[in-house]
């Protein structure tokens, strides 16, 4: 078997890319899928945990984790469609309006 | 052989997420967020984690992606109108954040050295359908209403007036 420590710094390497996606990029679709990374991300580590210690909660919560994000797609997804019907942009850096 | 198989999924997986990350064009980032998943699934396999595998590709590769596609499909953004990408101050900041994040969690992981020894298979479709319908049955309940709350949602929000 693989040790549990490879599972959790694969998914702290994967989390930190995600990071970095929705720090550092403008497209809110790019935004999103970067998201979707860190779930993925956060869902590795609940399995290899949930496999080391021999409890079947670790799986359950991914699949929770699972429903969430295709949630959260669903909602994003209609926000930047709503956004874009408005603004003719999926550029996040030019929506400052609530900006202090 | 686990081994080689876990480096080599590991090493698409996280080459998948900065490709995502890195290109220009929504379309060819949506396509690595595809390969990504697919090894993530691998690896769920070779975590003997057959329910969230399956899973994996049926809700993410199937659901999520071609609804990704399909909003990008849909709004056509142009050539001209994809967002420039200029570094900023605050980006760097959070890029170097990002990188300390890695660092604490290379950390923290490398604490779990041990290898595991009891072989139980807690993530067959059996075991997980048990603790989801016994232990886990109101979280399971509540997880419908979220799905619920996220239909109206985004069906409110996409409609035409609003």
């Amino acid at each position: 078997m693989v040790p549990e420590s490879y599972y959790l710094v694969l998914s702290g390497i994967m989390f930190a890319v995600g990071v970095v996606g929705v720090v550092s990029r403008r497209n809110a679709l790019i935004i999103l899928m970067s998201i979707e990374i860190m779930l993925n991300a956060v869902n590795l580590a609940f399995v290899a945990a949930g496999s080391y210690l021999g409890d079947p909660a670790g799986n359950v919560f991914a699949f929770m984790v699972m429903t969430v994000a295709a949630a959260e797609a669903a909602v994003g997804l209609a926000i930047v469609i709503a956004i874009f019907r408005h603004r003719e942009t999926v550029d996040v850096s030019e929506l400052k309006e609530l900006k202090f | 052989m686990e081994r080689i198989l876990f480096f080599i999924f590991g090493f698409v997986a996280v080459f998948g997420s900065i490709m995502v990350v890195s290109r220009r064009h929504p379309i060819s980032s949506v396509m690595y967020l595809l390969l990504t998943l697919f090894s993530v699934a691998a690896l769920f396999v070779l975590r003997k984690s057959h329910f969230i595998a399956a899973i994996q590709i049926i809700v993410y590769a199937g659901a999520v992606v071609v609804l990704i596609v399909f909003v990008i499909m849909l709004l056509n953004v142009a050539e001209s109108k994809i967002p420039v990408e200029r570094p900023t101050l605050a980006q760097g900041v959070g890029v170097v954040a990002a990188g300390l994040l890695m660092l604490e969690g290379a950390l923290v992981g490398s604490r779990y050295g041990a290898q595991i020894e009891k072989a139980v298979d807690v993530g067959t479709v059996e075991a997980v359908g048990k603790a989801l319908f016994t232990s886990y049955l109101l979280p399971f309940e509540i997880t419908s209403l979220l799905l619920l709350a996220a239909i109206v949602g985004s069906i409110v929000l996409a409609r035409k007036k609003f």
